[in-house]
Parts: C-alpha cells; structure tokens; sequence
C-alpha cells in the first residue's frame, strides 16, 4: 500500500520532469528569429549562418530537434555554449558547469545544514509559548523578513559587515583551494543571507503546524490524562508534525532556487544561478537551458521529498489495516 | 446575537440556547492601522508622484547646484551625495535626484505589480473556478498542467522567458509575471470553488434547477471574495518581490526609467562608498511589502486564519 | 459518608476578544458520593461538558474559573498547580471523551495510548500496565485482546475505539471517571452495547462517574442521580427515578415530552385519502445506485439494490436503517443529484429522467430536498428574503411586491416572525435555521418532500418542535413525506409507512403499523429493541435478548449475494441466508418482508 503510493508520486515526479523539459524546450526555442542568426550577430553570413545552423540541428523539425536535445541531455551531453562558438569552437556546457554546480551545493547544503536546526528549534519554541512575548517577537520578526526583498538583507548585512565593521569581504572572491575558516569568512556573506531567508519560513511554518497538532482533541486528551508538557510536544505533537515539517523544509529549500539566484549576483558568487543570469544575459540559450534543466530537476526532487515525508508519516498507510 | 428575541415557540420559556457565535468583527492592530496608512500613502505617491517630485526622473542634475556658496570648488561631484536640501534623500551613481526617482518609480513597481496581480487573477480565478464547476476530465487537465507549472521555479521560468524573448518591454514583463502567478492563484481558486461547489446550499441550488452562471456569481462568488481578496493581498507581495528581483537582476524594467528594483541594483556600487542610496528605494520596496502582510495577518486573524492553514498545505 | 466530588457554586466565564466575560456556568452546585453514577444532562449551550470538565481542574481555551470551588476528596482541584494537576487528571480522575476517533492519536499504538497515563504517574510498570489494559479489554469485550495494544486507531471501528476509551480512563483506577456524551455518535444498535459495558465495568471497578449527555433514556439506564442543566444554571436536581418518573421542574418536563416514546404499533399517523388519485406521488422501481464510474449499468460501489418503494400522495414515508445503508442515497437518486444506475424514478406515474439537468422546471418543482445541516444547507452570503424569494421566483415568476408577500406568508407557515426576512443566517439559531430550510423547499410549493435526517442535528426539544411542524403542514398542504431518519422513534411518530433499509435493500415495508408489530424482519427487530426506553432497567432486560447480541460491533457490509444481514442474524441459515437473494414475502395488503424465513417461522 505505503509502496504503491510511493511509486505513483515516484511517477508523477518524471512526468512532471518530462513536462517540464518540454516547457523548458519550448521556452527557449520560442523566440522569434533565427538562433544561428543571433549567435553569430555581426559575424552572420549566410554561408556561416547555415554551416551553424546544420551543426546546431536548427533545419530539423522542433519534435526532432526536442527529442535530439532530450537524448542528449539523458546521455549527459548538455551541448555546446555560445561562449567561443563565433570563433568556431564552443565550449562544451558540461565543462562549464562543473566547478559552478560544485560552488552553488556547498552553499545550499551549508545553509541547509545550518537553517533547518536552528528554524525548526525557534519554529517549536514559539509553538511551545503561544501568545508570549516570545512568540510574537517571532512572528512578527519572520513575518517582516519573508515581506522585505532578499537584496535589502544582503545590503543591510554588506553595510554592517562589510561596510562599517569590515570584517567580511562584500563579494566572493573564490579561487577554489580554500579550506577551513578562510573558506567560512569567504563565504559567510551570502550563508548569513540565505540562512535568515530560509528560517524565516522554515520557523513561520514548523509554528503553524506544531500549533495546528496541538490544537487537535487527542493533545486535549493528553493533557487530561495528565501527560507532562513535554512529554505532549516530543511525543504527540512532534509525531504527527514531523511529516508536514519535513516537507516543509523540502519546499522551502526549493524555495531558496529564487534566493540564490539575487544573492548569487549580488556577491558576484561564482554559482550556477550567476552562471545563468550570465548566460540570460549574453542570450546563450543551450546554457540556459541546461542551467534551468538542473534546476527544476532539483526543484521536482525536493517536491517529490516533501510529498514522500506526507505518505511515510501517514499511520495509515505505514500500518494498513 | 442577545438582543435577539426568540418568539419562534410560543408559550415556550427556555429558548433554544444560540448556537452560532457572534460574527468576528475585522480588529486592526497596530501594525495593521500603520500598514493601512502606508499602502495609502504610497497610493497617493501613484496617482501624484511626478507631480510633487522635484525634478524628472531621468535629469542628471547640474553641477551648479551643488556649488557651496563661498567655496571655491568650482566642480564638486553629483554622484552619490549625501541628504541636503538640494537633493533631499542625496543623489544617485550618475547624479540624479534619488527622491524624484523614488516617486517617480513607485508608479513603475506599483503599477506593473497591481496589473501584473490582476492578469494572475483574471486568468487563475476563470480557470480555478472552470475546473471547480467543470467537467472531471477539464479539472484533471487544468490541473495537470497547473502541475507542471508550479514545479518550476517561478524566476527560472522567467529567466527562461526573458532570455528567449530578448530583454522585453514593460508589456511582456506584466504579461510574464502574470502568467507565472496564474498557476498559484488557480490553486487556491480552485480549492476554496470545490470547498463552496461541494456544499449544501450549491446542492440546493442545483436540486432547484439553476444554471450554472447563477450557481457561479450568485452562490460559489460571494462565498470567495472574502478570501481571495486576502489572498490577493499575499499574492501582491510576492509579485511586488518579484518583479523587483528581476530588476535587480537587470532582467525587468531597463533604463531610464526608474524602478526600485533596478535602482538598488544601479546604487549598489556606492554602498561601499559610504552611500545609502541602494538602501532608500529597498526600504520603499520593504515599507509597502510590510505594510499589506500586516493588513493580510489581521484580516485572516478575522477569518479565523483559514487562510494561514491553507498557506501551509 | 462525605462526598468523593463536591461541586461548589461553581462559575465559569468565556472571555472574548474585547476582554469581556460572559458567565457560561453560573453558579452550580453538585456532590458526587462514592460508587455512584451522576448524570448532567442539557443541551447544548448549557455548560454540561464545561462543568464536567473543571472536575480535572481543566477548561476549554478561552474559558476560565471565576468562582467557586470543586473539591476531590475536600481539595480544591481549581486552584492546584500544575504538576499537581497532572498527578491528579488520569490518575484519580479520568475523562472519556464524545469522539474517541478524534482523541486517540493516529501515530501512536492503542496500548501506548491506554497504559500512557497510568505508566507516567508511576502507579504501575509496563508489564503490570499491558496486562492490566488486556483484562480491561476483555472486560469490555474487544476482540483480540492479545493483540490489540499493538494496533493503531484506524484499525479498529467506531464502537471498539470508544470501549478502548473506556479502558484508557480505567487503567489507572481512578476514582472518578467523566464520560461526556461517550455513545452520541454511534448507532443505536451499538450504543446499548457500549452502555452496557461502560455500566458492567463502572460497577465492576467501583468506580463514581459523571455522566454528561443530552439524551434522558440514556441517563435513565446508567445514573443514580440527575442534574438537569439549561443556561449554566441547575433546573433540578435529583434520583434518577424520581426525575424520571415525578419531574418536578417546569424545563425537565419538557424534555420529558421531547422523548418520543418507544416505537410500538398505532403511532404513526392516520391519512385521509382526499388527496389520493390514481398514480403514486413518486414511486421508485427496481433501483440500482452507486457511487463511482458506471459499467454495463452497474456502479462501482453499489448502494442501493433491487429497490421499490411508492410514496402515495399525501402520505409520509419514513426511511429507517443505521449508517452507511443508503438512506440519504435513496433520497439523492430521488431528487436527481445522484443519477440511478438501473430503473426507474417515476412522478405522477411518468418516469423521470434520472439526471436533474435532464429533468424540466416543472418536474424539478414537484420534488424538493430538505437537507440535513441548515448550517451548510443555507448560502452564508444571501439573507433569508433572497433565500426565500429566490424559489419562489424561479418557478412561480412571483416578483416585487408579491414575491415580497409570499415570502411573509412562508415564514409565518414556519411559524418564524417577518423581521427574520432581513437576517442572514448566521443569526438565527440551529432551529430556526432549520426551518428557513424548510421554507424554501415549501416556496416551491412540491408535491413531494424529501427530509434527509432533518432534526439529528437539533436538541431534542427543538427537534420535537420541529417534528410538531412537519405534522402541521403536512395536514395543511397535503404533500407527501419522505422522511430519511436514523431514529425509529421518530419516524414512527411522524410516518404512515415505514421502510427499512440493511445494506442498500429493503429488508420490510409496510404501513407504520404492521411494520412495527409482529412478523418481523430479524433487522427491524434489532433496530426496536435497540431504542432505549425512558425506564430504569431497560438495559439488563433488553441485553438478554439474542437480538441485541446481533446488535455487537458489526459493520454493515454490502454483499452481491445473499442476504446482507447474514452475518449479524441470529436466525440465519447458512447455505441459504449467505447465497441466494431472500425473497419477498407479502405479509397484508402492502406489507412485505425479504427473508428467507417462512411466515410460520417469523410467527415463533
């Protein structure tokens, strides 16, 4: 039964990456012109027009073009960048890619590492104090930090950090070979950035859900048989909570994709969002698709984390009858 | 509900006790009374901004004005100049007064923001409300494709969109955004339809035999607006992020015009410098941002926080 | 002999948003001796389960003590500490609550949940624990003792939860248990079952209670002494046989008179046959419906089988059956809401077309539904002139002045004054609300009613009050009745005929009175015997009869074949009752019974 239900939402989560992929592809070629044309912009002849448009696949029908970029995609093959190509060589996107997916994952599974402890924590504290000063300095903190945008925060941080105290540099120089602390204060900019915009909603919501199971009869019966407080929230409560919580976190580290990408520019932090942003900007289409591809991949994989955390907490279906 | 005089039974001296609690009036805190004045305020700085802004937009102001009487310096610099009483909130990083900019740019960030919020409404409230009312087979396929559209990240879809169609205009940049946020309004639309479609009173509605645009405006309507219009106050938010993201980004609206987004992006180089002025077109952003989540968080208090509940699902 | 639990001019305010407080109990003063079973009873809004609950020194959010005192064994519980709270709740007082599917936590096993309390305030080990739930367990007669602690809630049905709330109170031996309303949400069949266990182990353990309910015949099975309550206040205070049998106070007889009195022959009432013509009002032939998608004419989860039923103009018809046998089914199929998958719907003797869009504005007038819950049945956002007026334009063309006037006219046939027109529903209580219901499918001026559970959701004075008002206009109108209803008192009070329903068949139908005196259906038999009746020792009596043992736990189960009530009948025969479809027997003149059971054996 329990498996069953995993692999229908297993299911859901490749149709939904294939759809996506179509959308993506859709997205990309939907510009009206020519790409070859706009790729080569000045250097355009018509000789070199077509010589790169039969190498990009461009005189083929769009399905056979989709199902080509598809395939190639599967087989790891993201195509070749605009960067170099009006010389005649591309480079090829896998090549680019690797040192920026490397630097964007040691910063999402860093803040992971450090928001999710931390927001669950205050998360359960304001949950455990309702209605205190407590709680409502942590409501109505988070609140006004998921309304501000992401760059005011990464500003303020620049201004007190970097500006008036200057302990930490205001971009991101990253060489690749650091280690340890210099790493940590080379970094610690967009971390403290990303961290306080992701246990902004990671605390808001951990409180809306433990809340919700306390205000449930079975907690009521609990305190009327006399279990202790604790024991109410570690047991009953954080039980039943740990399922939405999880996906709560899964949703909102899917959420952080948009925080990356504004704190990723504004620290000029090599990632694979500044990549993209570059490549939006220079109109360099198979990068930006394949920067997209790995993204909503990302995206449909914690989705699909947040909907497994519900099933495998549900009790019936972890124990049918 | 005690004024009320329960003569239903007659010769019957214990009433029936009043089951329904008396209706929730709609309190404002604090935070939500300042939130209203802001959200006017800035409403105001809408309609009259140009107006009242002390030069236009794109002026690069001259040097001449920043001549201290009496001082010899013949050239002193317009860049990022501090607060005086020639530039009141200082100047920008080539010289222009960044208080005009402000005003002049709230009619940009609000303006594409409120249209952009009512083009995600028209279009998720119309297909939330076919599925809700339509057909199996219409609600599965709307909502299969709604699906599919909520699982990419809203600014890689832009990104994608704005990379394929070349840096647009304000047009496509509302047409864009709008799009985007269809899909979420659709989501709630659509669940607060079936929630009301499902319900007795429609039941009875259609035991009667009324059609289906009576069962829509009359019945499903008036039993949403209340949450949506929250709704539409959360969702204008996040547009109002949004938008401004990209324009930080340098992806949204392009020079001269001014637009709080790409003003803090285009000042941020003076941070260093000692400048606020990246700082004083965010806290416009994050002043009116702040201000609607107040009003939102006291009105779904009123409704009994529904709407919160629903959030987190 | 001092009293185990004294209630002292107890008080209780809700304090509301604006800081204001509104006395909920105003001064109420009680005992409890040892060994004895108190009942609070009142409806709702009379602060029963609130007086109940500050016995555990608890009260719901939003509410607090502002006088008086409730002493356990001359302590006061009200102004205990915290954790001397906790050593008292569970341990010497234990609260059993209305919806024991809600109290138990889906994520921790039963065991867990019912040795939790007695485990953490140190009173007995694991092991003592587990083996002390097993003889409760056994005690209550659950099935599989052994196993059960190892089970989760949604594994067990409604009744055996409610019994495993028992045992959690009792695992610690408290000295006083609290039960609030712990049978109002089960079917007849299983309510005497669980009261007579809670009575047995009550007795058995020695244990006192307060007993919180609505219902008199209930009380009148388990309490030594009543405490009527309206408005938070005590209306009178006594034995449970002389409040029974000699009540003295004015609101106690009234819901005295509330209680309708056990179904027996000669109460359904007499109609003329002024209004009769050739054809049947609406009438029903061999009915098949369902839920799900439809194959070959068939449904994938069948409700309804093989059903005929004929409403004669003028007549009430009343459907009884526990839940889950297609009451409310047959209404929709009726109305258009839920098409039939095979046969017919037929009005006036023309069939209908099964799906009410396919039906005209005519036919669509003819029949109208009263659902059950006014709150959800009445748009929230409409007052009650439009939720009037609008039926009454919609097929009589009525508007401005005359619309106006037939809405007055409709609210003064449900004896509701005509300010009311100008209210939305929200400020109107659950009576009142329920009889705007009523107007509106009375503003269509049908030809057939159809009541789904109309007064389940009432208080029992407001419900009678109600029913009094059908009688009314039935006599005034003439139109004829379906009336669906779990509560075979009720029915046999109101209607002419009676139909019963097992499992989406029709297990016997006939006149009010030949359906309620013998021959029987097995069925009916049970559902009769099951209705508790206003007099002390109706229970033990009842309990001896083999058809109450039918009544234990069981499910009702649709099957393709055979008789569905097989497994619960204390008659079947197996081989028989389990394979082939029992026949229909005529008994007199429109009566009928399907069951494989022969005249002369029923006559036994």
């Amino acid at each position: 039964m329990i498996w069953r239900a995993l692999l229908a939402r297993l299911g859901i989560s490749l149709v939904t990456l294939w759809v996506v992929s179509v959308l993506i592809f859709i997205g990309t070629n939907l510009l009206p012109g020519d790409v070859a044309q706009i790729i080569l912009g000045q250097m355009a002849t018509p000789e070199n027009t077509a010589v790169l448009r039969e190498k990009l696949g461009l005189d083929k029908h769009p399905v056979e073009q989709y199902l080509v970029w598809l395939s190639n995609v599967m087989m790891g093959d993201l195509g070749i960048s605009k960067a170099g190509l009006g010389a005649g060589l591309g480079t090829p996107i896998v090549e680019m890619l690797g040192p920026r997916i490397d630097n964007t994952a040691m910063l999402t599974v860093l803040v992971g590492a450090i928001a999710i402890p931390i927001s669950v924590a205050l998360g359960l504290l304001a949950a455990m104090h309702p209605g205190t000063r407590l709680d409502r300095t942590i409501t109505f903190s988070t609140l006004n930090i998921i309304s501000i945008p992401d760059f005011l925060i990464a500003t303020i941080l620049v201004l007190v950090f970097a500006v008036s105290l200057g302990w930490l540099p205001s971009i991101v120089y990253l060489r690749g070979d650091e280690s340890g602390w210099v790493l940590m204060k080379t970094i610690a900019m967009p971390l403290m950035t990303l961290v306080i915009l992701s246990s902004s909603q990671i605390i808001r919501m951990t409180r809306a859900t433990v809340l919700n199971v306390m205000s449930s009869p079975y907690v009521e019966m609990a305190i009327l048989k006399g279990v202790p407080r604790r024991r109410i929230i570690l047991r009953h409560a954080l039980f039943n909570a740990i399922g939405p919580i999880v996906n709560v976190i899964a949703l909102n580290l899917a959420w952080l994709v948009g925080g990356v990408v504004v704190v990723e520019q504004i620290f000029s932090y090599p990632g694979l969002a500044k990549l993209m942003i570059e490549a939006v900007q220079m109109r360099d289409m198979p990068l930006v698709q394949a920067c997209a591809m790995i993204f909503c991949a990302v995206y449909v994989v914690l989705i699909f984390i947040a909907d497994m955390a519900t099933i495998l907490s549900n009790p019936r279906l972890r124990h049918p009858k | 509900m005690s004024e009320q005089t329960n003569n239903t039974d007659q010769s019957f001296s214990f009433d029936e006790l009043p089951d329904a609690p008396p209706k929730r009036k709609i309190k404002l805190s604090w935070p939500g009374k300042i939130g209203i004045a802001i959200v006017l305020f800035w409403s105001v700085i809408v309609v009259i901004g140009p107006t009242i802004a002390p030069y236009h937009e794109a002026d690069i102001l001259d040097e001449d004005l920043f001549i201290v009487p009496g001082s010899d310096e013949m050239y002193p610099d317009t860049e990022f100049q501090p607060p005086s009483k020639i530039v009141y909130l200082g100047s920008d990083y080539i010289g222009r007064d960044l208080l005009s900019r402000i005003l002049y740019g709230a009619r940009t960030t609000i303006g594409i923001s409120v249209l952009a919020t009512l083009l995600a409404y028209l279009i998720g409230v119309t297909a939330g409300i076919a599925a809700s009312v339509g057909s199996r087979y219409l609600d599965m396929g709307l909502s299969r494709v709604n699906d599919a559209l909520l699982s990419i990240p809203s600014i890689m879809f832009a990104l994608v969109l704005i990379a394929a169609l070349n840096s647009p205009g304000i047009f496509w940049l509302i047409l864009i955004t709008g799009f985007i946020y269809a899909a979420s309004v659709f989501r709630i639309a659509r669940s607060l339809g079936q929630e009301v479609m499902v319900s007795d009173f429609v039941e009875a509605a259609k035991v009667r035999g009324e059609g289906l645009w009576w069962i829509i405006t009359r019945e499903i309507l008036p039993n949403i607006a209340m949450p949506l219009a929250t709704d539409f106050g959360l969702r204008f938010v996040w547009v109002i992020l949004f938008i401004s993201s990209l324009s930080f980004l340098g992806l949204g609206v392009q020079p001269p015009m001014s637009d709080w987004g790409s003003m803090v992006k285009e000042n941020l180089p003076g941070l260093v410098l000692g400048s606020y002025a990246p700082l004083m077109p965010a806290f416009a952003i994050a002043s009116l941002t702040i201000s609607v989540n107040m009003i939102v968080d006291d009105l779904s208090a009123a409704t009994g926080g529904k709407l919160a509940k629903r959030m987190i699902s | 002999m001092s009293a185990l639990l004294e209630v002292d001019n107890l008080q209780i305010s809700a304090r509301n948003d604006d800081d204001e407080l509104t006395p909920i109990v105003k001064g109420v003063s009680f005992n409890v001796q040892p060994g004895e079973v108190v009942a609070l009873i009142g409806e709702s809004g009379s602060g029963k389960t609130t007086i109940a609950l500050s016995s555990l020194g608890y009260t719901k959010p939003g509410l607090e003590f502002v006088g008086g005192e409730v002493r356990l064994h001359g302590e006061d519980v009200i102004s205990m500490q915290n954790d001397r709270l906790r050593g008292l709740r569970g341990q010497r007082v234990a609260y059993l609550a209305q919806s024991a599917a809600a109290t138990f936590n889906p994520a921790l096993t039963i065991g867990e949940q019912v040795t939790e309390s007695t485990v953490l305030h140190g009173l007995m080990s694991q092991e003592e624990a587990n083996r002390r739930a097993e003889d409760l367990y056994r005690a209550l007669e659950l099935p599989d003792p052994d196993r059960l602690g190892k089970r989760y809630p949604h594994q067990v049905s409604g009744g055996q939860l409610q019994r495993l709330m028992a045992a959690t109170a009792l695992c610690g031996k408290p000295d006083l248990l609290v039960l609030d309303e712990p049978t109002t949400a089960l079917d007849v069949t299983t309510q005497i079952e669980v009261l007579k266990s809670f009575k047995s182990v009550i007795t058995q353990e020695g244990a006192s209670a307060i007993y919180v309910t609505h219902d008199l015949s209930v009380v009148a099975q388990i309490a030594d002494h009543i405490v009527v309550l309206y408005a938070g206040e005590i209306q009178e205070y006594g034995t449970a046989d002389q409040v029974v049998t000699q009540p003295s106070h004015e609101y106690t007889r009234r819901l005295m008179y509330a209680v309708r009195p056990p179904p027996a022959a000669g109460q359904g009432e007499e109609t003329s046959d002024e209004h009769q013509r050739k054809a049947p009002a609406l009438e029903v032939k061999n009915l098949l419906a369902g839920y799900g998608r439809t194959q070959n004419g068939a449904p994938e989860i069948t409700v309804l089988r093989d059903v005929n039923v004929a409403i004669e103009r003028g007549h009430s018809v009343g459907v009884i059956g526990e839940s889950g046998c297609g009451k409310s089914t047959l209404a929709r199929v009726m109305a258009g809401l839920l098409p039939a998958a095979q046969g017919e719907v037929l009005l006036d003797g023309a069939a209908l077309q099964p799906a009410l869009q396919q039906r005209s504005r005519n036919e669509l007038q003819k029949i109208q539904f009263v659902f059950q819950m006014a709150d959800t049945a009445l748009n929230p956002r409409q007052r009650i002139d439009k939720i009037l007026g609008r039926p009454v334009e919609f097929y009589h063309g009525l508007k401005g002045e005359e619309k106006r006037r037939r809405v007055g006219e409709l609210l003064q046939m449900v004896e509701l004054p005509q300010e009311f027109a100008g209210r939305y529903p929200e400020e109107l209580s659950g009576g009142q609300k329920q009889r705007i219901n009523l107007a509106r499918a009375l503003a269509a001026s049908p030809e057939v009613l159809l009541c789904d559970e109309v007064i389940s959701a009432l208080d029992s004075i407001v419900g009678a009050n109600v029913i009094e008002l059908l009688k009314r206009l039935r006599k005034q109108t003439g139109v004829s009745f379906v009336f669906i209803s779990h509560d075979l008192s009720t029915v046999a009070s109101f209607a002419d005929q009676i139909v019963v329903l097992y499992a989406g068949r029709v297990v016997e139908q006939g006149p009010t009175n030949a359906v309620l005196s013998p021959p029987y259906h097995p069925y009916t038999r049970l559902l009769i015997s099951s209705v508790p009746e206003l007099r002390v020792g109706w229970l033990e009596e009842t309990m001896e009869t083999q058809e109450a043992q039918a009544g234990i736990d069981r499910v009702v189960t649709l099957t393709d074949k055979g008789c569905p009530f097989f497994d619960r009948c204390p008659r079947a025969v197996k081989g028989t009752c389990d394979e082939e479809t029992p026949p229909v027997r005529k008994v007199t003149g429109s009566h009928s019974i399907e069951c494989h059971l022969s005249e002369a054996e029923f006559a036994q």
